[in-house]
């Protein structure tokens, strides 16, 4: 719904909040297929991120996937660009591309890259995988739209780790610097990395402080809540003179019972097994 | 002869033409506008120059950004940040989407002078020329930068610049042909080719007349396009003159020398020697001092010269 901006996300009712709820758990089914089926992957934020990315491609996100460069599209950048497979499972559900491609993921020749290619897969807005760069992107976009009079909105996600990247805070000051309240930033907060907890590895905390600092408006939610997902979204497209970012408290491999809150499944493929644990976990759809 | 000017100016009168030319072109730059010319830009079109503060990589990313948003975008800092401090930007972000970025880098080489080591850099042209997708551009005068400028503006996709703090010669004129990928001949000769870019094309001019005194005649050849390279033009010298001397402000290591042996050696073995900076790191000092110090100068083009074309009848 480009150009309404709906007050704190009433307008979702308690079906469509199921229905949503019903689509995100089809993703990260897709999710852990297409891992399992690739033998490696990134599961633990991919399933973290899951939320966040589909609620704004389902419910908010001005797009045509029939037409991938239409001109006014809101911008989407996976700064954490290994959650590539949250991305693919949501634009193939949108019908960028065929869902039967969700199966190619990884494989030589695939339109679907261990890490988001724009140039190969229809609907990706910015290649993205080494950490701290998309964001920066994003203030590009942002600034592009700006001088162009366009009033497309650019919406970056960034992990908790990343944050750690001294590029993401270059970004965040130039954001703030440039008043660019057509971006918003989503930051997946689920608190592990590769080697562990993010405070044990390098500690990116106070985050919501350190965003506020930087001069950006700054909203704390619970990342798996879809109305509060929603609600941010909107509350972020209100926002006047500077950018926004929404603090999103995860939980890693959320929905995968033996996945969640683990580090050791951040870039671990499940076996055949595991996959079917996992989906049963995850419901049958 | 025309006056003396920087080859970086180049850039900024090129700059001043295309934002009358083209509203989408935009410039960036990293708290050096006036050192890399931009500046020149920036007083003339404000509303389309970002100073993104001391934060390259970040300058290397927005600049991304405003191009996969259809602007034509330009991004300047000194060379040794814009490919060192950004290479892996350069590669996974920019050359990665084809983006239609052009970086023009300026004090590039080691006649930064006093500022020394941290900020002489010898090494861009290696590394940005090791990234798929990349033009590599190293003009040799003030003139012939304006025009690649402006030619890289024309082009799609990434393009690297390489301008120079010093003032030169001017060397080429509004008749002589600039083409990216195609090398000018600036001199004819049938027993040595001097193949040089940048600030020692001029060198390599000097070095000739020297040569000619001593019944050596030399072409010089003006390969201001790094990548691709003008094999044609490369594999023409090597045939007509049978020895080849790379000229070059940049390391032997990687850059216009090793870019010419991979063609001769694919195509026409030749004698090559390479004048260039030997695997150290530059320091402070005068630049025409450290151009002695570091063998740049027309005598060490001379004597390289007389070298290849002595193997070549050995």
């Amino acid at each position: 719904m480009k150009g309404t901006v709906a007050a704190s996300g009433a307008d979702l009712t308690d079906a469509s909040l199921q229905a949503l709820r019903a689509r995100c758990g089809a993703v990260r089914r897709d999710i852990v297929s297409m891992i399992a089926r690739a033998g490696s992957g990134h599961p633990g934020g991919s399933l973290s991120v899951t939320d966040l990315l589909a609620t704004l491609y389902f419910t908010r996100l001005g797009h045509r996937p029939d037409n991938p460069r239409w001109p006014d599209r809101d911008r989407v950048v996976v700064s954490k660009g290994h959650a590539a497979p949250a991305l693919y499972a949501i634009l193939a559900e949108c019908g960028y591309f065929p869902r039967a491609e969700l199966m190619t993921l990884r494989r030589y020749g695939s339109i679907l890259q261990g890490h988001p290619d724009m140039t190969r897969t229809p609907g990706v807005e910015a290649s993205t995988g080494s950490l701290g760069q998309g964001i920066s992107i994003a203030v590009g976009m942002a600034l592009a739209g700006r001088l162009d009079g366009r009033s497309y909105r650019v919406y970056a996600f960034l992990g908790d780790g990343e944050l750690q990247e001294g590029q993401v805070w270059e970004a965040a000051m130039a954001g703030a610097h440039y008043r660019l309240d057509n971006l918003c930033a989503i930051i997946d907060f689920n608190g592990l990395q590769i080697d562990g907890r993010i405070q044990d590895v390098m500690n990116p905390e106070p985050i919501p402080a350190k965003w506020a600092a930087f001069g950006w408006a700054v909203r704390e939610i619970d990342g798996h809540d879809h109305r509060q997902i929603v609600a941010a979204y909107d509350w972020a497209a209100r926002e006047k003179g500077r950018p926004a970012a929404v603090i999103a408290r995860t939980v890693k491999g959320r929905g995968v019972s033996f996945m969640e809150c683990r580090a050791d499944w951040h870039g671990v493929a499940p076996s055949a097994d595991e996959a079917a644990r996992a989906l049963r976990d995850l419901g049958e759809g | 002869m025309a006056a003396r000017r920087a080859i970086r100016d180049g850039y900024g009168e090129a700059l001043l033409l295309l934002g009358e030319r083209d509203r989408n072109v935009v410039v960036l730059d990293a708290d050096l506008a006036e050192s890399t010319r931009s500046g020149v830009f920036a007083k003339a079109f404000p509303d389309r120059f970002f100073n993104v503060g001391i934060a390259e990589q970040n300058m290397v990313n927005i600049a991304v950004g405003l191009s996969l948003c259809g602007k034509t975008v330009f991004a300047s800092t000194f060379a040794i940040f814009a490919s060192g401090r950004c290479w892996e930007q350069l590669r996974n972000s920019l050359a990665a989407m084809r983006a239609n970025v052009k970086i023009v880098a300026s004090h590039g080489g080691i006649t930064v002078g006093p500022d020394g080591l941290s900020h002489q850099c010898v090494e861009d042209i290696a590394i940005v020329r090791a990234i798929p997708y990349f033009t590599v551009i190293v003009p040799c005068d003030c003139l012939e930068a304006r025009r690649a400028v402006l030619a890289a503006a024309e082009m799609r996709g990434p393009v690297y610049i390489r301008t120079g703090r010093p003032k030169t010669d001017q060397i080429t004129s509004e008749e002589t042909p600039f083409l990216v990928g195609r090398a000018v001949r600036l001199r004819e000769g049938r027993d040595v080719a001097i193949v040089a870019c940048g600030l020692l094309v001029g060198g390599a001019l000097e070095a000739a007349r020297a040569l000619a005194a001593e019944g050596v005649e030399a072409a010089v050849i003006d390969m201001h396009t790094i990548k691709p390279i003008d094999e044609e033009a490369v594999v023409e010298a090597a045939r007509g003159c049978g020895a080849i001397v790379t000229a070059e402000e940049h390391s032997v290591i990687g850059g216009l020398g090793s870019a010419v042996a991979e063609v001769v050696s694919r195509h026409c073995p030749v004698p090559v020697e390479m004048v260039g900076v030997r695997d150290r790191f530059g320091q402070s000092g005068e630049p025409d001092d450290l151009m002695v110090r570091y063998g740049l100068t027309p005598g060490d083009i001379r004597a390289a010269a007389r070298r290849a074309a002595g193997r070549k009848r050995a």
